[in-house]
């Protein structure tokens, strides 16, 4: 779960990581107030959990209040990838000197958390590892004993920061790393963690990405999840703890199993169609279940059929077509549906799904050819 | 012999008394697997499915009394990663865990220690271990196996069973089926199965089903170019997946533009590996790869 940059500075903040403290603001005189408050120059940032948001024109300079709420007017409600901005943080504007980034991740692949060092900051990390992964540091933490003091130091010598913030560094380190392992992170990031003109060290933008796995024991983290963000649907899905994840396309899905899930997507594909969603409805489906998987699939006007395919090995058949039948009969848009089921109870569907005069097929492949095959009809009707 | 698990594996099952536990226990002995403890701690003394297993309040009691050499994990994810130390420490060398949702950070110190012990574990999020006519450790439906010379290893749980299902229908049947699991770090890697499969002298074929996410595939598929000769197919499922989310799987998300279906199938081609557009080509493909 991704953490806008005031929620991820919250956190740096309880941990330790000396950040500069700024304002949120959801209108232009909430900004002008944040402003006046700080006094001095702020600036004002949209607060979006997707990329670029400097070259979209969300990141503004505002040397007096006045400026700040212009700049707030003109950054609330733009658009930015498809996200309008909502909420902006006000800060006090610093003087940069240096800019350096610094990380801590999950890397699967080395199976380690691994610290992420650069004298390159307030840049893409991806592009100075294009470019220049000289100039990056990339120290995993031992997975029992964690950070230690040498490779504080280590990072310290590598980004070439001053003797005397040494110490400073250490102490922001060590609340990075506390904070991404004290709120379960995959990503705790600071790009740019700077040396003021002042010659201090602070965070001035930050970036948590929370594992999702681990969210039931950190409430006041899942409180933080910015819903504005989020599909309608998505959200509405996972209330209903159902997998769901919207597309573009026109073929509704509904599989039990991730990887089969996306399969069946691919298989639709291939058959020349467009999978309008993921979702999994996972093990042991039945009717109440199946029912709000309809309605959330159908919540999407683009979609024109749906593909139902289950592999019953605890979850049953004859439960799902059950639920199929039942669930159907309280739509409120009707469209052609493909069943296939196989596994558990599999000819007791069969029987079921005839009888209501749905359509069926046996094998997935079939299935998919099906579905985009009623999808493109009815979008000639 | 198969891998991993056979006629000599005698069961441990965790959570035996729980929802889960118990259905699946039911089903393993159904299948001829040697179910011989169950451990729920505060149960101890009790005897689970109707009376056949004993219950113990430990993995240390149940394995000293029953000499049990594996275990099975249906515990819910607040307390899996606990299990699966628990299982280590009480001296057993093939942990299995079925359960999905265990925290990322927990799972990587459950990982490295197992590892300093030498304890094979596989999992967690997947559904266990089947060698088929001898052993079921896990939930893979006993039903879709025949059993034949190609082994099967995947990271996904009822894609797993489409594709075994596809394979008995035409006549190829399994050695082993391993589900590895579908988080970002799972105790086993395809590479470990495929060198365990390359070793077995009843696998003759191998496939791999993987998906978006990691880099677990290409690191497959190097190895198999370097040290593995017999016949494999692949299938990998996402290539319709949208970057930078989760597909229900943890470890199923593509990454900075890495882990995509199209550079694992990408990696696999080029190790020679044919890979399959869908799970119905499968046999086709083993029969092609074979012949040639």
């Amino acid at each position: 779960m991704k953490l806008q940059e005031y929620r991820s500075k919250e956190i740096l903040a309880r941990h330790g990581v000396p950040i500069v403290a700024g304002r949120t603001a959801t209108t232009p005189e909430e900004a002008r107030e944040a402003a006046s408050e700080i006094g001095g120059p702020v600036i004002v940032k949209a607060q979006v959990l997707v990329g670029g948001r400097g070259k979209a024109g969300g990141v503004k300079l505002a040397a007096t209040p006045e400026e700040a709420e212009q700049r707030a007017r003109e950054i609330i409600g733009l658009d930015i990838k498809g996200v309008t901005v909502k909420t902006l943080l006000v800060a006090p504007a610093a003087e940069i000197a240096k800019e350096y980034y610094l990380a801590f991740v999950l890397d699967r692949a080395t199976r380690a958390v691994t610290i992420i060092a650069s004298a390159e900051g307030g840049v893409e990390i991806e592009e100075t590892a294009r470019t220049n992964p000289e100039a990056i540091l990339r120290m995993p933490l031992h997975p029992l004993i964690g950070l230690q003091e040498h490779q504080v130091r280590r990072v310290a010598f590598f980004l070439g920061l001053p003797p005397e913030l040494r110490k400073d560094f250490a102490v922001l380190m060590r609340g990075l790393n506390d904070a991404f392992f004290g709120s379960d992170a995959d990503l705790a990031e600071i790009n740019p963690m700077v040396v003021t003109a002042e010659g201090t060290l602070l965070a001035l933008d930050a970036k948590i990405v929370l594992d999702e796995s681990a969210l039931p024991r950190h409430p006041d983290l899942e409180a933080m999840r910015d819903l504005n963000e989020e599909e309608p649907s998505e959200v509405a899905a996972r209330e209903a703890g159902i997998s769901f994840i919207k597309l573009e396309g026109s073929i509704g899905c509904m599989v039990n199993g991730a990887g089969l899930a996306m399969t069946t997507m691919d298989l639709v594909k291939l058959a020349g169609g467009e999978p309008a969603n993921f979702l999994d409805i996972g093990g042991g489906a039945k009717a109440d279940r199946v029912a709000a998987a309809f309605r959330i699939i159908l919540d999407d006007p683009n979609v024109k059929a749906i593909l139902i395919n289950i592999f019953g090995g605890i979850t049953r058949g004859d439960e799902v077509a059950h639920g199929i039948v039942e669930a159907r009969q309280s739509l409120t848009r009707d469209v052609p549906m493909v069943v296939r089921i196989v596994g558990t109870n599999a000819d007791e569907a069969r029987e079921i799904l005839a009888k209501a005069n749905l359509i069926t097929a046996d094998s997935l492949d079939d299935a998919a050819a099906k579905a985009v095959e009623a999808a493109r009809a009815g979008a000639v009707a | 012999m198969s891998i991993l698990v056979n006629r000599e594996t005698r069961l441990l099952v965790q959570g035996i008394t729980g929802r889960e536990g118990e259905f699946h226990s039911r089903a393993m002995i159904e299948y001829g697997t040697r179910i011989v403890a169950g451990v729920t701690p505060g149960k101890g003394g009790q005897s689970a499915i109707d009376g056949r297993v004993p219950v113990f309040d430990t993995v240390a009691e149940a394995v000293a009394q029953t000499g049990a050499n594996a275990t099975c994990i249906f515990v819910p994810a607040a307390f899996a990663p606990d299990a699966m130390l628990e299982a280590a420490d009480g001296g057993l060398p093939l942990v299995s865990c079925i359960t999905e949702g265990v925290p990322a950070l927990d799972m990587l110190r459950v990982y490295h220690v197992l590892r300093a012990k030498g304890v094979r574990l596989i999992g967690p999020n997947c559904p266990g271990v089947t060698s088929v006519d001898e052993a079921k450790v896990g939930i893979i439906p006993g039903n879709i196996h025949s059993r034949g010379p190609v082994g099967l290893v995947s990271r996904s749980g009822t894609l797993t069973y489409e594709v075994v299902q596809a394979m008995t229908d035409a006549g190829v049947g399994q050695t082993t089926c391993v589900g590895i699991g579908g988080d970002p770090i799972v105790g086993t890697s395809f590479v470990e199965i495929l060198d365990m499969f390359n070793q077995d002298p009843e696998t003759e074929a191998i496939v791999m089903i993987g998906e978006i996410g990691g880099d677990e595939e290409e690191k497959a598929a190097a190895f198999c170019a370097r040290e593995v000769r017999k016949p494999m197919v692949a299938f990998i499922a996402g290539r319709t997946a949208p970057p930078g989310r989760r597909m229900g799987h943890a470890g199923a998300i593509i990454s900075g533009g890495a882990g995509t279906a199209e550079s694992k199938r990408a990696a696999l081609e080029a190790a020679g590996i044919r890979v399959a557009d869908s799970p119905s080509h499968i046999p086709r493909l083993l029969h092609e790869a074979r012949v040639a």
